[in-house]
């Protein structure tokens, strides 16, 4: 758990706690967290940076997944760039960014050279098949472990268990389009936190 | 990669419009780049013929088997317009063109964002975003999960599947075991066809 209160959230450099190094070491941290996120890299960067690394809390990485979520563009892509900026500024966003893209682009591309010769192979799409289905477990993991981080959530436990219900029904159940769900029952919550939260 | 392979002759304007293609698409890309993957078709493949049904499919599904953000699909279909158009080297320009197209509106914008609401983290509407967006996003998690476990069919026949993906959330969840294992097992299962 987080020693944190509720908010607001403490600012990063002003505490002795890990960090990363050096623009390298964020470079070369972000290639190794891509390079083990098949199928999605979020459940890792979760896993890494916050339960191994020790870089950031769960709250403020469940914030930063806030908004990396509601802005445009690759999600982890947009998140780790933020983590990035948190430490280097502008700098650290990038190098966090070719960390993420440089050494994974060049591996999907020679994969995509070698794609052809092998996609009919049925061991080969099984195994696809089930390393999709661990992926999903990976994804649905992290946000069960996230669910704990909710405790300190100032809406309260019944209106956090309304939203998230209504939310994964509208997204898995019912197929709604993200943008709507996303900006719909965002700005409802938002604006009871607003109301809740004292001027 | 496919045996009706297309041979495209490309203008510099040509990949000016590929690149605006993508600048265009990219600040509609909430919820990620893969969301806007239905008007990409329409344009690469239905519009413009740059890239065979093939190619299309191909580029996400690499992408999404290999290591590394699922953006990357956007690089492929890139590289496979550029070998269409001739070979190795248009291929990489393909490359810059859909990546630097598709991520700059995003990023900048994120990143300005980003900035803003660190510096003003302690306005209550800020403060009031976070806290509100937090339950949404948590469950938002949950529900890409189910979406995804349910890509190979939803019926009953497959219920090896979602079992494996249910046995891998609760091991992550209570355990602390390397995501690689997992994953190599999955990996393994597939291949017999266990799963």
């Amino acid at each position: 758990m987080s020693s944190s209160p509720v908010s607001p959230p403490p600012d990063p450099s002003s505490e002795t706690r890990p960090q990363p190094r050096s623009l390298s070491d964020l470079f070369v941290s972000f290639t190794l967290l891509a390079l083990q996120g098949f199928g999605g890299v979020l459940a890792v960067v979760q896993r890494e940076l916050v339960e191994k690394k020790r870089w950031m809390t769960r709250e403020e990485f469940i914030e930063d997944w806030a908004v990396a979520q509601i802005m445009p563009g690759p999600n982890v892509v947009n998140l780790s760039m933020m983590i990035g900026a948190r430490y280097f500024g502008l700098k650290g966003a990038m190098a966090a960014l070719a960390g993420m893209l440089t050494v994974p682009l060049v591996l999907v591309l020679l994969l995509a050279l070698v794609y052809a010769q092998f996609a009919g192979h049925p061991g080969v799409a099984g195994a696809l098949r089930g390393m999709g289905a661990v992926a999903a477990g990976l994804i649905a993991a992290t946000g069960l472990k996230l669910f704990g981080a909710l405790k300190q959530n100032m809406l309260g436990r019944r209106l956090c268990i309304a939203f998230g219900v209504a939310c994964f029904v509208a997204i898995a159940l019912l197929r709604w389009p993200l943008a709507y769900v996303l900006f719909g029952l965002g700005s409802a919550a938002c604006v009871l936190a607003f109301r809740k939260l004292k001027p | 990669m496919s045996e009706t392979a297309l041979h495209l002759v490309f203008k510099i304007s040509d990949w000016f419009d590929l690149f605006a293609h993508y600048l265009s698409l990219s600040l509609l890309s909430i919820g990620g780049a893969i969301s806007t993957a239905p008007d990409m078709h329409r344009f690469l493949v239905d519009q413009q013929h740059w890239l065979t049904d093939a190619q299309f499919n191909a580029s996400i599904a690499i992408a999404q088997a290999a290591p590394g953000p699922n953006v990357l699909f956007i690089a492929l279909m890139g590289w496979n317009v550029g070998l269409n158009a001739g070979g190795m080297l248009p291929g990489l320009l393909g490359v810059l063109t859909a990546m630097l197209g598709i991520l700059i509106p995003s990023t900048t914008l994120t990143y300005v964002a980003a900035q803003w609401g660190h510096r003003n983290r302690e306005l209550r509407a800020v403060r009031a975003f976070k806290q509100g967006m937090a339950p949404i996003v948590v469950a938002l998690l949950i529900a890409t999960s189910w979406i995804l476990a349910g890509t190979n069919g939803s019926s009953l026949k497959n219920w090896p599947m979602w079992l494996l993906t249910a046995t891998t959330a609760v091991i992550v969840w209570r355990s602390k075991i390397h995501l690689l294992w997992l994953l190599g097992a999955g990996a393994l299962l597939g291949w017999f066809g266990l799963v």
